[in-house]
């Protein structure tokens, strides 16, 4: 249950160059066909195992969203297969179909209704529909006195009221106040340990890469790649910031990381290395070390200004810490062929323990959107080991200095029977 | 291919059952006589036709000197082309009205005609028995005969499903379908025996209007309903065979199309 096999997926929309032409290929017979198709989704295959967590991404207009409805049956096909096995719930639309004048719980089980359940079942599920909402009275108000947030709320509850064989998130993660958000987030991490497979469209990053195992890359209605988050974001990224005259190309490093490099070229990074107090080159740092991060870079043609970025993500490439010279005010101008440049960034190491990478850019201005001379993902991998410090979780070191103050009086007092 | 529909009715029954519920209780919701205003209107017609037409104007159905003979006839005819009109107009417009339902969620679009078929089929259930209370009233209860309701009922509705399914497919990909029924009706309507009996027109125009499916089968209520006659089975052939066709097609069209018209909508 769970198991989705697509093959050779195409979807195409007719167009008629008049109302007329459609009348006419509708009625003549063995007439010759009159319409363009103009294709949307072209020659899609993958297969996603059950249980597994897909991200898919793509630019507005790759054809994510028709691939979605394609999956959950709202929108049909033109050609190749659909195979699905278990039920499919999707949060596309969520509050669709939900009638202002009823109250929420009959709003509820209208919305059971659509997805296919009986009676019995939405009024069996109705306890936890109710808890888990958390909209209190409101249940019982008429739908057009509720705030969207409210009906969010209700319409996500509704529709994970079971928990499917097989899920469809659309950018719905932003379900309500951030309270929420977390706890439709944790219901759909719950869904997938359970054993759902998921399927997300999302443009953010952070999300995709927390809860993936494989993305899907669409790129002009075409599966672009099909490869670990990382490695597809990754790669994405350097799609967006794809001009004329810009390269990607991706590389195997050892252990398994994809490196991605493309640009323009004019400036290119030549060495990385992570140092020491002795400056000596180091792979691995302890917690609250200082090092410094240098980065050499050699100019290949003249150009009016360059900015230096760095990001540290963790290993699921979520940003740790990011900045680039343009924020720090140090930009270079005027650079000339041939000038060699390096760069020092002095840091203490606040992370905590893991594995971390460092992507780094070479850009005009802030954003490597508007001239990329080159992006580097993976450009240095290294860990972090705790030996020194107390053994604390997560990702940063705050280094807490604890002061403990301990009332004897008033605990004194409070043990006297 | 039937036996698949079924099966994603059945699932979907719950839907189905529900859709049909909420839409009586949306019609009325905010209203204070609630359920009383689905029998106030055909009691309303009833009694315009009974007075204007037996009281007021003194109309007689040639044959018989019966004062309520004629609005009887009226009620029956009126009834039953209620339901036809009803089914029809509400059928071209199913997929059109629930565009956004269709286009965002999925589940079996064959559920749309059923919710209208049974709607219509309920607030006709009350209209006729209102009228068979009408008709115990006035001790013109027609007998046994009524039971010949049930396969004419069924039949019409086979009849307005059939049309309805052809209209409400054809009318997602050519508007103009629907406003060109919405005149067609017109016609249909004063070329069918409803408020007139067929005795009172001339020979060539009677013969031709036994090709409207329609007038045998409104003949068969009228007949029901005022002589408490069964009805010439035969007679409605003609009306079983061309409803058997429209759904066929019906069926066929929306198979064919049903994908293609979420694009549309």
């Amino acid at each position: 249950m769970g198991h989705i096999r697509v093959t050779g997926l195409g979807k195409a929309y007719k167009q008629y160059p008049s109302r007329w032409s459609r009348l006419a290929e509708w009625l003549i017979p063995f007439s010759r066909l009159r319409h363009n198709q103009h294709w949307v989704l072209q020659d899609l295959s993958f297969e996603i195992p059950a249980g597994q967590a897909v991200g898919i991404v793509g630019v507005n207009g790759a054809g994510k969203s028709t691939l979605l409805k394609m999956i959950t049956g709202t929108s049909r096909q033109t050609c190749g297969n659909i195979e699905l096995s278990g039920r499919v719930a999707a949060l596309l639309e969520l509050g669709m179909g939900f009638h202002p004048d009823f109250t929420g719980r009959q709003n509820a089980v209208m919305a059971g209704q659509l997805l296919g359940m009986q009676l019995e079942e939405i009024k069996a599920l109705m306890p936890q529909i109710e808890s888990f909402a958390e909209i209190g009275e409101a249940i019982d108000h008429p739908v057009r006195t509720y705030s969207s947030g409210m009906q969010m709320r209700l319409a996500f509850s509704v529709a994970t009221a079971r928990r499917p064989d097989i899920l469809i998130v659309d950018e719905a993660l932003s379900v309500g106040d951030a309270y929420f958000q977390h706890k439709s987030f944790e219901r759909i991490r719950s869904f997938r340990e359970a054993g759902t497979t998921l399927l997300i469209v999302s443009h953010d990053r952070s999300a995709i890469q927390s809860i993936c195992d494989t993305a899907i890359l669409l790129d002009g209605g075409r599966l672009a790649m099909h490869d670990r988050p990382e490695a597809v974001l990754d790669y994405y990224n350097a799609l967006l910031a794809e001009r004329e005259g810009q390269t990607v190309r991706q590389e195997m490093l050892s252990g398994g990381h994809v490196q991605t490099v493309s640009g323009t070229g004019e400036a290119g990074i030549v060495r990385v290395r992570l140092l020491d107090e002795s400056e000596c080159s180091i792979e691995a740092a302890e917690v609250g070390q200082s090092v410094v991060l240098a980065v050499d870079v050699e100019v290949r043609q003249d150009i009016e200004r360059l900015v230096l970025g760095f990001m540290i993500k963790d290993r699921l490439g979520q940003p740790m810490y990011g900045i680039n010279t343009h924020r720090q005010n140090q930009a270079l101008e005027n650079l000339c062929a041939g000038e060699r440049i390096t760069y020092r960034f002095a840091f203490v190491m606040g992370l905590g323990k893991g594995n971390y990478s460092i992507a780094l850019s070479l850009s005009r201005l802030d954003s490597h959107l508007d001239r990329n001379y080159e992006w580097r993902d993976f450009g240095l991998v290294f860990h972090v080991i705790n030996n020194r410090r107390e053994d604390f979780v997560g990702c940063s070191w705050l280094n807490a200095q604890t002061t403990i103050s301990r009332d004897t009086e008033v605990s004194r007092v409070e043990h006297t029977p | 291919m039937l036996l698949s529909l079924y099966r994603s009715l059945h699932g979907y029954r719950g839907f189905i059952l529900g859709s049909v519920q909420r839409e009586f209780q949306a019609r009325y919701r905010n209203s204070l006589f609630g359920a009383l205003w689905p029998i106030f209107n055909p009691l309303s017609m009833i009694i315009v036709y009974t007075v204007i037409f037996s009281h007021i104007m003194r109309a007689r159905l040639p044959g018989v000197d019966d004062g309520m003979a004629y609005s009887i006839y009226l009620c029956a005819g009126l009834l039953a082309w209620g339901l036809f009109s009803e089914i029809t107009l509400r059928s071209q417009n199913m997929f059109l009205d629930n565009a956004n339902l269709l286009k965002k969620i999925s589940f079996p679009r064959i559920c749309m005609p059923v919710i209208v078929l049974i709607n219509a089929g309920i607030n006709f259930a009350i209209i006729i028995s209102l009228f068979l209370g009408f008709l115990l009233v006035t001790g013109r209860w027609p007998g046994m005969a009524l039971l010949a309701l049930i396969p004419l009922i069924a039949l019409q509705m086979m009849f307005c499903a059939g049309l309805g399914m052809v209209l409400g497919v054809l009318n997602v990909f050519f508007r103009d379908v629907g406003q060109l029924f919405g005149i067609c009706l017109q016609f249909w309507f004063w070329l069918t025996p409803i408020v007139y009996p067929i005795t009172i027109l001339p020979e060539w125009l009677q013969s031709l209007l036994r090709f409207n499916p329609l007038t045998n089968l409104i003949a068969s209520y009228q007949n029901v309903f005022l002589y408490g006659q069964w009805p010439a089975w035969s007679s409605l052939l003609p009306a079983f065979l061309i409803g058997a066709a429209f759904c066929a097609f019906g069926l066929h069209l929306f198979r064919q199309r049903v994908g293609e018209m979420v694009d549309e909508l």
